[in-house]
């Protein structure tokens, strides 16, 4: 396991440098807080063409804008974002959807995220199976949307505009994948008044509409991570960019085609055609065992697992 | 055939100032109607928290009710439009209730879906935004089209009734009611140039609404079938949408049948042989029913995929569906076949029986395409909290429902007053509209 994850490591330094060459100068990787924008004369690396590392200001037009609604639409541009989650590593801590629902503002069981007690067969070992919206290549839900509420753009990202939705929820009966919440009620913030409501954030929430996991694009803007990628004390979550072939967990980045193949990555119900843009590593050579998952959990959230194949086989002894 | 001025006098004193009871009933029925726009204030006011409706099963008896109204507005469709083309004679006293039940099944049926909206004070986005890709585009489309034609044809049947109603002597109604005949009537005097008009009117309109409701119900069918979901995507649905719409239509005909022969002693022009007519209807479309369903059913079944087991497996457990799934097969499988099929038990009641069941049993059926496929996604639901693991409808969905039906009612009682539930021009005028519709060259003889 661990030797996988170090030539990883080796090989991601060559396709480091390899993709920022393809990418030419000015291609900015998603590194973790230390490329927090609040200081806007930080300097942050760069490639240039022939290879060499420089250090440049980081560009400020591009820093901790919000998105205008143009924007908010179409995407970021030359960007296509792609996640990896490493199922061998999760260990239901589920700080992935503690961070999430505080950023979104959602209730307690309002989740983007959701982790999912699964298992292959009944012959095989349990896992944990943390679960966003896959932003699929080819969106089911934006095809069935009778208003263009929710929407693909370039960059990957579906979003969701609650300022159109018009909560029909016939994207909810499309998404193959559960991934969409309806916002049947909404927690009431008295610090909402003064944010501008933007797909790209999903705050302030707005009732009778339905809302999923957005991929932090507001992050990516700010050239920070999604909040469950920082949020995972595992570093479970992998984010990046399918053009740059590299993704990070905030602690490495590696080449996302070199991590795929090698660790026979997949995308579930990959038979559905919807082409998700969450691809996972299989939950071989574990780090813990699957119970430890179980450790420190709230009784509402161990009692969801209990109608699973897993608790009922274990309750038949 | 009575003359002309007998029957309209006859069927016209069911016309007249109406009886104390007659406004009882109205009231009744108004205030269960005003009873679900409360409920509906409600719920536009709380959100749809106050509903049954949570992720997962996200639609419930809303959606259910669309399609069964949707359902019934096929009698109209089908049994008026057919029997106008096709000429066919014995039928017609029974077209207006047929196009009755489709106006207002449509006008009741289309706002459910509405109802579901999360935000209603956004629907006109539907039109600002509207996406053709979408399904739901397709319906409001196919639905405010099938509605525009199905009051349309309503209209025109009507219109030479309105001017026997304007010209009859002694008719006991208020001054504004015959104002309202005479306009109604569009100036119709009989002429041969109106009768001719009139009728390509209708001929034009009927043989129009038969595709757009075929088109319509098979749109709102793939609302269900463009899903990935088991249970849901299936591609016959369409044509079993189709063939579960007109077998409803036909029932709720039959039971409207009964009703109004019952009320308003209209034995003479609703008799046997429209009873026995219809229920022969019932039981071919039992069958085509009943086909469809096993052909859905056994593909299912027989290779046993575990995304379908599991649905199967709901419909089998009594713990689950499988009351409800029992109570569908029977009674829109078995005893159709048994009562009406079979020649001892058939009778004007029992046939009447029957077709109340075999409504009730397709609103199930429709509550079983919706509901159980929601609780059975992909990902195993892992949720504690019972409303979102499996459905169940609140009160106020309920009023909605019960007062959509008083609606229906309403709209009937209201209807059958203004003009006589017997279409008296069509019967009376039989040589006008007896005409084949094509006519073959005979060369000489």
């Amino acid at each position: 396991m661990a030797s996988r994850k170090k030539s990883n490591k080796k090989k991601s330094r060559r396709n480091f440098i390899q993709s920022g060459l393809k990418c030419g100068a000015g291609a900015l990787f998603f590194s973790t807080a230390a490329t927090s924008c609040k200081n806007p004369k930080e300097k942050v690396k760069a490639l240039t063409q022939d290879g060499q590392l420089v250090e440049i200001d980081k560009p400020e037009a591009e820093c901790c804008k919000p998105a205008t609604p143009e924007e908010a639409r179409n995407g970021i541009p030359n960007r296509k974002f792609v996640m990896v989650i490493d199922l061998s590593r999760c260990r239901n801590a589920r700080k992935c959807i503690e961070k999430c629902q505080e950023a979104h503002h959602l209730l307690p069981g309002q989740e983007f995220m959701r982790v999912y007690l699964m298992q292959r067969t009944d012959k095989s070992a349990p896992y944990w199976f943390p679960k966003p919206c896959y932003h699929c290549n080819n969106p089911l839900c934006a095809s069935v949307c009778p208003v263009g509420a929710t929407y693909k753009r370039s960059d990957g990202i579906v979003l969701v505009d609650n300022e159109r939705c018009i909560g029909c929820k016939f994207c909810m009966t499309g998404c193959p994948y559960n991934a969409r919440i309806f916002i049947w009620e909404k927690l009431e913030r008295e610090d909402e008044e003064d944010i501008e409501y933007s797909p790209e954030t999903s705050i302030p929430v707005k009732e009778g509409t339905v809302a999923k996991c957005d991929f932090c694009p507001d992050m990516i803007r700010k050239k920070e991570l999604p909040h469950c990628v920082t949020a995972c004390p595992m570093g479970v979550i992998y984010f990046g960019d399918i053009n740059e072939d590299s993704v990070t967990n905030g602690t490495e980045t590696v080449s996302f085609s070199e991590l795929i193949k090698e660790n026979d990555g997949y995308r579930y119900l990959e038979v559905l055609g919807t082409d998700p843009s969450v691809y996972y590593l299989p939950a071989n050579d574990r780090l813990f065992p699957f119970e430890r998952g179980l450790d420190g959990l709230d009784d509402e959230v161990i009692e969801r697992y209990k109608d699973t194949p897993y608790f009922k086989n274990k309750r038949n002894g | 055939m009575e003359n002309s001025s007998d029957l309209m006098k006859k069927l016209a004193r069911n016309l007249e100032t109406p009886s104390r009871q007659w406004y009882i009933w109205v009231i009744i029925l108004s205030a269960i109607v005003l009873f679900g726009v409360y409920a509906l204030i409600r719920q536009i006011q709380e959100g749809q928290i106050i509903t049954g409706m949570r992720d997962n099963a996200v639609w419930g008896i809303y959606t259910a009710n669309f399609i069964f109204f949707m359902g019934l507005s096929y009698a109209g469709a089908l049994v008026s439009c057919s029997f106008q083309l096709l000429r066919i004679q014995w039928a017609k006293p029974l077209l207006r209730m047929a196009e009755l039940i489709t106006v207002s099944t449509l006008i009741v049926g289309a706002p459910y879906i509405l109802f579901c909206l999360g935000r209603l004070d956004r629907i006109h986005y539907l039109f600002m935004y509207g996406r053709i890709q979408s399904p739901i585009t397709w319906d409001v489309i196919a639905i405010s089209t099938d509605l525009v034609f199905c009051a349309a044809f309503l209209y025109f049947t009507h219109i030479r009734d309105f001017a026997k109603l304007r010209d009859l002597e002694g008719l006991k109604v208020a001054k504004w009611r015959k104002k309202l005949y005479a306009i109604l009537a569009l100036n119709y005097r009989g002429t041969p140039l109106q009768k001719k008009y009139l009728h390509q009117a209708h001929d034009i309109m009927a043989a129009i609404i038969i595709p757009t409701a075929v088109i319509a119900y098979s749109l709102l069918s793939w609302l269900f079938g463009m899903s990935l979901k088991p249970g849901w995507h299936s591609t016959i649905f369409g044509p079993y949408f189709v063939v579960t719409a007109a077998y409803s239509g036909i029932a709720l005909l039959i039971i409207i049948m009964w009703l109004y022969r019952k009320s308003r002693k209209l034995e003479d022009y609703i008799t046997n042989k429209h009873f026995n007519y219809m229920a022969f209807g019932l039981v071919l479309l039992t069958m085509a029913y009943g086909y469809f369903t096993f052909s859905e059913y056994i593909t299912d079944w027989y290779n046993q995929t575990s995304q379908m087991s599991a649905l199967l497996g709901k419909f089998t457990d009594m713990s689950q569906y499988g009351a409800l799934q029992s109570f569908h097969v029977l009674f829109t499988m078995f005893v159709p076949l048994i009562i009406i099929g079979l020649p001892w038990f058939r009778s004007i009641n029992s046939i009447t029986l029957v077709s109340l069941f075999i409504v009730i049993a397709l609103w199930v059926k429709r509550y079983l395409i919706v509901v159980p496929p929601l609780e059975t996604p992909f990902i195993p639901i892992q949720d504690v909290r019972p409303e979102y693991v499996q459905y169940s409808m609140s009160w106020v969905e309920i009023t909605l429902t019960v007062s959509g039906l008083a609606l229906i009612v309403l709209i009937f009682t209201i209807a059958s007053k203004i003009a006589p539930i017997i279409p008296v021009a069509e019967i009376e005028d039989v040589e006008d509209t007896a005409k084949p519709i094509i006519r073959f060259q005979t060369k000489g003889v």
